[in-house]
């Protein structure tokens, strides 16, 4: 069995092409799991995954905690939307004590950066990251990218324009760096407040014309707009956000003929996207749901060091 | 012809002090607390320490003889939080950092901005291992909003007035606290990051920032309260000390406005001199978290330049004691700021005069008669009469940076393992070893 290079996954910057490969191949064998009657297997039997969010989510965990079921794994969620600081206890007496009930491996939500890294110095689990501020949500980029892989057979040369609030979206930020890793070309289109500073050095085409960002382009990938940037002084209005950067069949005609709609959710209907686009036949919202899941499950399975695949 | 008679003699050194011109090899003789000389070694010298016993000299062959060190930029914690630091740990620092004279910031608990206060800290550095001089808040409570009783607190001894941590963001405050206290001659110094434009803020704005994803504190927050407090001292001739200087446009600010005329003065600390904003990501050292942050490699090496052309006047180092529980904790939610005082020297020596920047004479005047010039304080030379404040320094002792040899409180250093050559061997105080390497 081929191995990930490293025993946590916290980001995807910097991660080798051949891990990505690696755990999109992974995903293949999972995603066909999923459409079996009997949806589980007992790869990860014995093996207990704790789920640590800190923040509220509500698709992320259930996908985490479904995949953790499917693969036979010992489940525990610990959730609270008040930080550790406020609540007295820090967030490594919080984790070492939990782990003190023998916790091998742990996925964790935190609106601070860096704290999947911080984890790794107090942990001995495996850390997943599934959301570290607005840094990074790697099996998020990983179940883009692999969606993306399953329609065009590879991510190789692919024209993906990422749409909306780059300067705080982890996911964009996951997106770049295991796109342009897998030799994809990457865009990113917003509003000039939400591009932040030094933006250029992604790499990565930028733009603040939703136009001329979806000229041939083959993905588009469309981020929630979350209303409280608007009272921040970020934009002036939904309306005009929507004028200007929301995604509709109009817009569609710029882009290349087979090309795929794209939505992390959860979505605001009529603004970031019409909903005859999220729900046109070109759409894959739905399937990158599903195959988050998939993807999930091949990460704990290549992270958990199990040697037995498979049934 | 009296014999002389020296409590101490300091003899083989190599004697710097920039106030004097001073670059020789010499003895410093002190005689009750105070110096009572600084002579090349005669035969008429060798004659008058003829009766001298042998227990009196200090040898400091192959060592520099400085006047003690001045940061003019410390957190001493006391009153309201003696778990990070006292003002006894504190001054033990500063001694084996080399400091014999400190300035200490208001942001206590209750903060300095009463006589009672003041008072209290001063009682307490008494018989401590350095000098402590208090700087008063600015404005009551450090809140921005109504000027401290700043004649009360001049008449106790307040060197100079802040409200450290915190710009004074309102434009009419400040304008009324440089005219207030220029009437006592006393400067005004200010921690200049616009509020606004930090809001949140946790790092450096750059492409590091946009990495991580982190909230920004950006450089043009800086560079706005430093322009807008050089047009106030400019229109109120006040004097105006900027903190912790740390972007090229702030710099080249700062730099113009002296070159006009304005009565401005402006320190830096080594962790603007050495470190960028690139090591943020590697472990999310929360040591690092530091306000105003630190920077790009241009905006380092624009402080750097500020040091060598004289624009940037005094090294200080906002030594700011955290507690090890305090720090543990995710990076955005960490106190800011970090002990500098015992590896202050160390950096100057490593990354400043190693690297050709500064030579000792220069980087001795920034942390010796250039604040005690600025801040009106005893000290700062080793002219006969001044107190006989002297540090003595290895100036090639290679050594680690280790957590277990602070004698701060704390041990919030970002700079942990790291390999320093210059370090402080003895330092005097009122002619009284308070530390000895």
């Amino acid at each position: 069995m081929s191995r990930l290079s490293s025993r946590h996954l916290l980001g995807l910057e910097g991660v080798p092409a051949a891990d990505i490969q690696l755990i999109l191949d992974t995903t293949e064998t999972f995603r066909e799991v999923l459409e079996r009657r009997i949806k589980k297997l007992p790869t990860l039997r014995g093996i207990t995954v704790l789920n640590l969010f800190y923040e509220p989510s509500t698709r992320t965990r259930i996908s985490f905690e479904l995949a953790e079921k499917r693969l036979s794994a010992d489940t525990v969620n610990f959730t609270t939307s008040t930080s550790s600081v406020k609540k007295g206890e820090s967030l490594r007496d919080t984790v070492q004590n939990i782990e003190a009930m023998k916790i091998d491996m742990t996925v964790v939500r935190h609106s601070s950066t860096g704290v999947p890294f911080f984890l790794t110095r107090c942990m001995d689990a495996n850390i997943i990251n599934a959301g570290d501020g607005a840094h990074e949500h790697p099996t998020q980029a990983l179940l883009d990218m692999y969606t993306i892989r399953k329609r065009y057979g590879t991510l190789k040369d692919l024209r993906v324009v990422l749409v909306g609030d780059v300067m705080h979206s982890r996911v964009i930020r996951s997106n770049i760096w295991g796109l342009k890793t897998m030799g994809a070309s990457v865009a990113l289109c917003g509003p000039s407040t939400l591009l932040p500073y030094e933006v250029e050095k992604f790499g990565c085409d930028f733009y603040t014309n939703l136009d001329e960002a979806l000229e041939g382009a083959d993905v588009v990938n469309v981020m929630r707009i979350q209303l409280e940037r608007q009272q921040a002084g970020l934009f002036p209005s939904q309306r005009e956000y929507t004028k200007l950067f929301g995604i509709n069949r109009e817009r569609l005609k710029r882009l290349n003929k087979n090309y795929t709609i794209m939505h992390p959710g959860p979505m605001n209907r009529g603004v970031e996207i019409s909903s005859e686009v999220a729900d046109s036949d070109r759409s894959v919202i739905l399937d990158q749901v599903t195959n988050g899941q998939a993807v999930r499950m091949a990460v704990l399975y290549l992270l958990s060091g199990r040697e037995e695949g498979g049934e | 012809m009296t014999t002389l008679k020296y409590d101490t003699v300091i003899k083989n050194g190599l004697v710097i002090d920039p106030a004097l011109g001073f670059g020789k090899k010499a003895y410093v003789l002190i005689k009750d607390g105070l110096i009572a000389g600084v002579e090349r070694e005669t035969a008429a010298l060798k004659k008058a320490l003829k009766n001298i016993p042998e227990d009196k000299f200090i040898d400091a062959e192959n060592l520099l003889v400085v006047p003690g060190l001045i940061d003019v930029h410390v957190h001493l914690r006391e009153p309201g939080r003696e778990y990070a630091e006292t003002i006894e740990s504190g001054c033990r620092a500063a001694a084996a950092g080399g400091f014999t004279s400190v300035c200490c910031m208001p942001n206590t608990n209750p903060c300095i901005d009463n006589q009672e206060t003041v008072k209290f800290v001063q009682d307490r550095a008494q018989n401590c291992d350095a000098r402590v001089y208090v700087f008063g808040a600015i404005t009551k409570n450090l809140e921005g909003k109504e000027l401290s009783e700043i004649g009360d607190l001049v008449s106790i001894g307040v060197v100079a007035i802040t409200d450290d941590g915190h710009y004074v963001q309102n434009p009419d405050i400040m304008r009324r606290a440089l005219q207030y206290s220029w009437m006592f001659n006393i400067p005004v110094a200010q921690h200049a990051e616009d509020e606004y434009l930090c809001a949140g803020g946790v790092m450096n704005e750059s492409f590091q920032s946009t990495r991580l994803g982190m909230k920004p504190r950006p450089a043009v927050a800086e560079e706005i309260a430093v322009l807008r407090d050089i047009a106030l001292a400019r229109i109120t001739g006040a004097r105006l000390h900027f903190q912790h200087i740390t972007t090229k446009r702030a710099v080249n600010a700062i730099r113009l406005a002296k070159k006009e005329g304005i009565n401005i003065t402006a320190e830096a600390t080594p962790h603007h001199f050495v470190l960028t904003d690139d090591e943020i990501g590697r472990e999310f050292n929360t040591n690092l978290r530091v306000n105003p942050p630190i920077r790009t490699a241009e905006d380092r090496e624009a402080v750097i330049e500020g040091l060598i052309d004289g624009t940037i006047d005094c090294i200080a180092t906002d030594h700011a004691p955290h507690s090890e529980e305090e720090k543990d904790c995710e990076f955005d939610q960490a106190p800011s700021g970090m002990i500098g005082m015992e590896t202050c020297l160390g950096l100057v020596k490593t990354y400043l005069i190693d690297k050709g920047y500064l030579n000792w004479a220069d980087a001795v005047r920034k942390m010796t008669i250039n604040p005690a010039r600025i801040f009106k304080l005893k000290g700062g030379t080793l002219a006969v009469g001044s107190p006989a404040d002297i540090t003595v320094i290895d100036p090639n002792r290679k050594w680690k940076v280790k957590a277990e040899n602070f004698r701060s409180k704390s041990k919030n250093s970002p700079f942990i393992g790291y390999q320093l050559s210059g370090q402080a061997a003895l330092t005097i105080l009122g002619g009284k070893v308070v530390f000895k390497r």
